[in-house]
């Protein structure tokens, strides 16, 4: 089996480029050139498509647009002083950094462990490696409608289990962000322990055996030898994990709606309450508008981040 | 016990022993919540709030949820949601692929000008928070009508199936050695019947495994239906949500048997699709 991460897409064609047909019939060669542009064409209009109504949000962040004011008109930046004055606004930006932060770091800790035990154990590890993915293909929101029954404090089956009795309450104010990290943890981790498994099983035997010859400790090989040729892979995991953390709705929705009061009021949650509950276009295009700049930025900073531990592991497996 | 890190080595030891407690410890938080499901599913109206392991097992929560009686119950037509589910991401797949299939094969074949903007155009949507472009769209679909209809979820739904096709995809054709094409080339094929018997074929496995994975995405989710539909178009992760509310009283059998009915789908493609799992998820990022 052969596992690479190829992140350096720039630059990948294959060398000597693509096969150019000099057999009859002859092609003239602007056709040739014009070849892959041609075949991009219809997947250039979904793009525009898709890109028309992003501006159009955008756009909306700057009107006083809702829909009990169908003619509106240009504010400039009074929408973003509104938002950010708000303590709401604040309160959707923190627990969003909160949770996907917590969520990421907890998931990836949880991913790697349940990688490095399904590569180690024997016969129930086989069989369980079959099961992992399930609960990552289930809806989050099915996910969330599962756990929404269990956690229910008087008919739950958690309450009953732990002995917590009903006025023990997982969607509580104090509780709620764990509960949601929690479920998203259950549904996640998967994802993380797959993609890191492939990592481990496609890393070179040699180096291990040398320092096994060595003497070396566990501990001395996981920090020296692995970790580093799986960074590149962790990282994967990592930027997906955080990326789809900032973005979190789904689960959120079902469990809560963004409460108790605020509590869990994400950014995407809080978008939908003004522009879908509220009907103010505007304010909740101004959310995404910014939620959309904070995710960029994150994007832009991890895959530096994943090119230089590329170079790195690629350095280390020479 | 330094080898226990050594990849692909597998030996019955002391140490795999206290991996296999560590996983069993794993699989049972990762399992029991749908094992609850099964169960809770399985209860009848009078039983649903116990927390017993065992009760008198029955079926009728299936037949109600996919009947007019559980229809009278929550106002949710879990039939027409299944079928508009079906409909939905099967007609979102099929576009992808007829659309992104081509641009894949450009991509992976040619650098051209503006081939890396595409790709990295797609894979932002993939990142992009969806409601930057739902709730303009949200307005748009009133205006012209395509709020609540079929073809709007199709449509809207390329922004989670296109980007998974294209990316997925570029990686296979990337892998295929030109020289096959080249051959074909030289034995007076045109450039399209080169393409449709040589390189197509020989891409087999990753169309499949993106349409599959694509199908699931558009399958699972779920602010799209929210926002842009109403009775006509909702789908089945909009359906069971509903259950959950149902007429302010409390249906948790009906509301497990709707969930494990929509759970049901995805599961049964990803155990198809197993092999291939990780290089999707991963966009082609990584190959396994």
């Amino acid at each position: 089996m052969t596992t690479t991460v190829s992140g350096r897409t720039r630059g990948q064609a294959p060398p000597g480029g693509a096969p150019e047909g000099d057999g009859p019939p002859a092609v003239p060669a602007w056709r040739r050139k014009a070849r892959p542009y041609l075949l991009s064409v219809p997947a250039v209009a979904i793009i525009v498509g898709i890109m028309y109504p992003f501006v159009l949000g955008a756009y909306y962040s700057v009107l006083d647009y809702s829909a009990t004011n169908p003619a509106p008109s240009f504010v400039g930046l009074d929408n973003f002083r509104s938002v950010v004055t708000s303590p709401e606004f604040w309160g959707s930006v923190r627990f969003t950094l909160v949770f996907a932060v917590l969520a990421t770091v907890v998931e990836t800790a949880l991913g790697v462990g349940v990688a490095l035990l399904l590569n180690r154990s024997s016969i129930v590890g086989r069989i369980f490696e079959k099961v992992l993915i399930l609960p990552l293909m289930i809806a989050p929101v099915i996910a969330g409608v599962i756990w929404k029954l269990m956690y229910n404090p008087q008919f739950g089956i958690l309450n009953h289990v732990f002995g917590l009795g009903s006025t023990f309450d997982f969607l509580s104010r104090e509780h709620a962000l764990y509960s949601v990290v929690l479920v998203d943890l259950w549904t996640y981790t998967p994802f993380v322990a797959i993609l890191v498994l492939a990592g481990i099983r496609s890393l070179p035997r040699e180096p291990f055996e040398a320092s096994e010859v060595d003497g070396a400790s566990w501990f001395y090989m996981f920090r020296r030898l692995m970790l580093p040729m799986m960074w590149p892979y962790i990282l994967v995991a990592v930027i997906f994990r955080f990326m789809d953390c900032l973005k979190i709705f789904d689960i959120i929705q079902v469990l809560t709606q963004g409460g108790p009061g605020t509590a869990t009021r994400s950014l995407q949650v809080g978008a939908f309450e003004d522009s879908i509950t509220n009907f103010n276009y505007s304010r909740g295009s101004t959310y995404m508008f910014i939620l959309w700049a904070i995710v960029y930025l994150a994007a832009n900073y991890l895959v530096k981040v994943l090119g230089r531990a590329q170079r790195r592991a690629a350095g280390a497996e020479d | 016990m330094a080898t226990e890190l050594m990849p692909g080595r597998k030996r019955f030891t002391s140490g795999s022993v206290a991996a296999d407690l560590g996983l069993v410890a794993w699989f049972v938080f990762s399992l029991f919540p749908i094992v609850w499901m099964v169960l809770l599913s399985l209860k009848s109206k009078a039983e649903q709030t116990t927390t017993y392991f065992r009760f008198s097992p029955t079926l009728a929560n299936f037949h109600t949820v996919l009947s007019d009686s559980g229809r009278a119950v929550t106002s949710v037509d879990f039939k027409h949601a299944l079928v508009t589910s079906v409909v939905n991401s099967g007609g979102a797949v099929l576009v992808s692929l007829v659309i992104g299939i081509p641009a894949a094969y450009a991509a992976g074949r040619w650098r051209f000008r503006g081939s890396e903007n595409l790709l990295f155009t797609m894979l932002s949507f993939r990142f992009a928070p969806e409601l930057m472009v739902i709730v303009p769209l949200f307005v748009v679909y009133n205006q012209i009508g395509l709020f609540d209809t079929k073809v709007g979820q199709i449509w809207v739904l390329q922004l989670v199936t296109m980007p998974l096709v294209v990316w997925i995809l570029r990686s296979y054709f990337q892998d295929l050695p030109p020289d096959l094409e080249q051959a074909a080339l030289l034995d007076g094929y045109s450039r399209r019947r080169a393409f449709v018997m040589v390189a197509l074929p020989m891409v087999r496995p990753g169309i499949a495994a993106s349409a599959l994975l694509a199908f699931i995405f558009a399958w699972n989710n779920y602010v799209f239906p929210l926002i842009l539909t109403d009775s006509n178009a909702t789908t089945v992760t909009v359906a069971i949500s509903k259950f959950l509310g149902g007429g302010g009283q409390a249906y948790y059998n009906l509301t497990a048997a709707a969930a494990l009915i929509g759970a049901l789908p995805p599961l049964a493609l990803a155990l198809t699709i197993q092999r291939y799992l990780v290089r999707g998820l991963s966009f082609g990022a990584v190959k396994a």
